[in-house]
């Protein structure tokens, strides 16, 4: 029997669309699966099948080249023309925007497939997609247990072979994070690197879109087809995307020679390792110990101010968001609530954003208003912005400059805890923050970082972090290729969507 | 350094607009006073002279050639507004019955 359609990577989908397949068995095969698993797995908000393999067969009649056939799905924060878009908020329930996003119109220009917006938690704020106001997703390694987020329907889906890849967006790690414990690859480009013009904007100085995929080479491809600079976006930066896929095919090689890697000691490094599971801490040693072996050089960097970068975080991204939000007013778009004559319009945009938003937006909305207030301003917001510069001087520090060669990368484990069970965290904001601990100080400097399969815990997977400096992008594509490779080559099977599926099979054989 | 009140909560609600029940004031409260002290830590760090960080990369004012382009239609904007008459964004009264 040949391999089914659903779990070759992006590049075989390439090859086989070259060689004769075309979009339309491709996409279908796509929308079966969706068909008979997602109302399990909970991974989409919206799939529409008629206009996916009306799109499919037109792609079919013109040229097939790039990425022309290959279906794709996007996070609901994405905007796109046409389609629902939701941000997993009921305030947006119903709107169909008028325009695109750049990133889906690049994608559309591509000749990609959408097949469907993935769930999210609301505004992006969380990370179980348990905020979100629709629906539960699944983790597709154990269905009791969340897929990350806010990313965690695109997560859920390419982990579920329910897509090939998709678009996540990561603001404190939403993309790194659920990748980590979905088994995937997933990248946070460096900030301004990639447009976030029609992106339904959480933190604007944090929100950055980025790819989540099977393979390294795949997040690559992936990556290269969204980044560039937009007019539309004002602080889109004008420069050329680095070289990324061809970095990932270099990286598979497996030589790090030359190459210096610097362990975090405050992500789980000594004296810091309260909240990290043993598992996930030798899973991470052990990757390191490999790239060790692959020719780097490796040494322990101590970053001290990004033991503050969780609080920093969560003051500087909920005033931006408390900001942001206000266009949630019930009179442009969306929801309106008790519109009935007697009131007036601060009494129905109350009640509008009462009934629209869910706990968590309110709760951040609320102590965003409370950072920004008069009095409160430079003891929280204008002191987390200065502890933004500290976090921003240990990168610095930690990757010298072109006279004072420091560190090339540093990495550190994505996130301290495998996959956690649906509902454990739902009640504890702080015990849910804590999911971010290691991917918060590359979001708050705006540098690069990957999340890439470096094993398993107890079955569930876990994600390794490389972090690069600003526009540096390669550097972590080609150290992800390089663990991907080893690891893979170590094992002896195509990587872990084996290891997936035959968990899958064992558990399917145990109901 | 302080603590947010049930009454610091109910009133950053109505600055925010958001009408909170008073079971959400209750929840509401305990939680986002646990969360502010764990933020309140940014409040240790040493920060003698340094600059506050507003965003990741150097921020420069971006202006596009002073050139007329088309906007969306106003039809398919008022299509995904809540209310609509006469071409515009309906609202409720923004005016009490005194005025």
């Amino acid at each position: 029997m040949s391999t089914p359609l659903t779990s070759l990577n992006v590049d075989e989908l390439q090859a086989a669309l070259a060689d004769g397949a075309t979009s339309v068995d491709i996409t279908k095969a796509y929308l079966d699966r969706i068909a008979a698993i997602d109302g399990e797995l909970g991974a989409y908000l919206h799939v529409d099948p008629e206009a996916a393999l009306a799109r499919a067969a037109e792609i079919d009649a013109g040229d097939k080249t790039g990425l022309a056939g290959v279906p794709v799905a996007l996070k609901d924060v994405v905007v796109t023309e046409g389609v629902p878009t939701t941000s997993g908020s009921k305030i947006l329930e119903g709107w169909t925007p008028p325009y695109d996003a750049t990133v889906a119109a690049r994608l559309k220009a591509a000749g990609t497939v959408l097949l469907g917006k993935t769930n999210m938690d609301e505004f992006a704020m969380g990370s179980s997609t348990e905020n979100s106001a629709y629906r539960v997703t699944r983790n597709p390694w154990d269905p009791e247990r969340i897929p990350g987020g806010s990313s965690g329907g695109s997560s859920a889906a390419v982990a579920g072979g329910l897509a090939p890849w998709a678009i996540g967006t990561d603001t404190g790690g939403s993309i790194r994070q659920p990748a980590a414990v979905t088994g995937l690859v997933g990248h946070k480009p460096t900030y301004g690197s990639v447009s976030r013009y029609g992106l339904i904007a959480f933190s604007s100085s944090l929100d950055q879109a980025g790819p989540m995929a099977r393979t390294v080479l795949d997040a690559a491809l992936l990556h290269e087809a969204i980044g560039g600079h937009d007019p539309l976006d004002s602080t889109s930066i004008d420069a050329p995307v680095p070289v990324l896929a061809e970095s990932a095919r270099r990286g598979a090689d497996g030589d790090l020679s030359g190459m210096t890697v610097g362990v975090v000691r405050e992500l789980g490094g000594e004296g810091h390792r309260e909240g990290y599971e043993p598992g996930v801490l030798d899973s991470f040693t052990a990757a390191v110990a490999r790239l060790e072996s692959m020719g780097a050089e490796v040494r322990e960097v101590s970053c001290p101010a990004f033991d503050l970068a969780l609080a920093a975080y969560y003051l500087i991204a909920p005033s931006e968001a408390s900001s942001n939000l206000a266009r949630f007013d019930g009179v442009r778009y969306g929801l309106r609530v008790g519109d009935d004559g007697s009131r007036d319009l601060d009494e129905v945009m109350a009640l509008t954003r009462e009934q629209g938003f869910g706990p968590e937006v309110k709760r951040r909305i609320i102590l965003g208003t409370y950072a920004l207030s008069s009095g409160y301003y430079e003891a929280y917001y204008g002191q987390a912005q200065k502890v933004r510069t500290l976090i921003s001087r240990d990168f610095s520090a930690a990757f010298g400059t072109p006279d004072d060669k420091g560190i090339d990368v540093l990495v550190s484990p994505t996130t301290p805890t495998v996959a956690f069970p649906l509902g454990a965290r739902v009640d504890d904001p702080i015990a849910m923050y804590a999911a971010d601990l290691c991917t918060l100080p590359a979001s708050l400097a705006g540098v690069p970082a990957i999340s890439v399969p470096c094993g398993l815990s107890e079955g569930l997977p876990v994600g390794f972090q490389i972090m690069a400096p600003a526009l540096a992008d390669d550097r972590c594509y080609r150290v992800a290729a390089a663990l991907e490779a080893a690891l893979t080559s170590d094992r002896g099977d195509r990587g872990f969507l084996d290891q997936l599926a035959t968990r899958a099979a064992t558990q399917e054989g145990a109901a | 350094m302080s603590t947010l009140s049930r009454t610091d909560v109910s009133h950053l609600a109505h600055l925010a607009r958001l009408a909170v029940t008073d079971e959400e004031l209750d929840l509401f409260a305990g939680q986002l006073a646990a969360v502010l002290d764990a933020v309140a830590q940014v409040g240790k760090a040493a920060v003698e002279d340094v600059t506050p960080t507003t965003h990741a990369v150097p921020m420069t004012n971006v202006a596009r050639p002073d050139v007329a382009r088309p906007c969306l239609p106003r039809d398919v904007v008022l299509a995904g507004a809540p209310a609509a008459e006469d071409g515009r964004f309906r609202v409720p009264r923004i005016l009490g019955e005194e005025a």
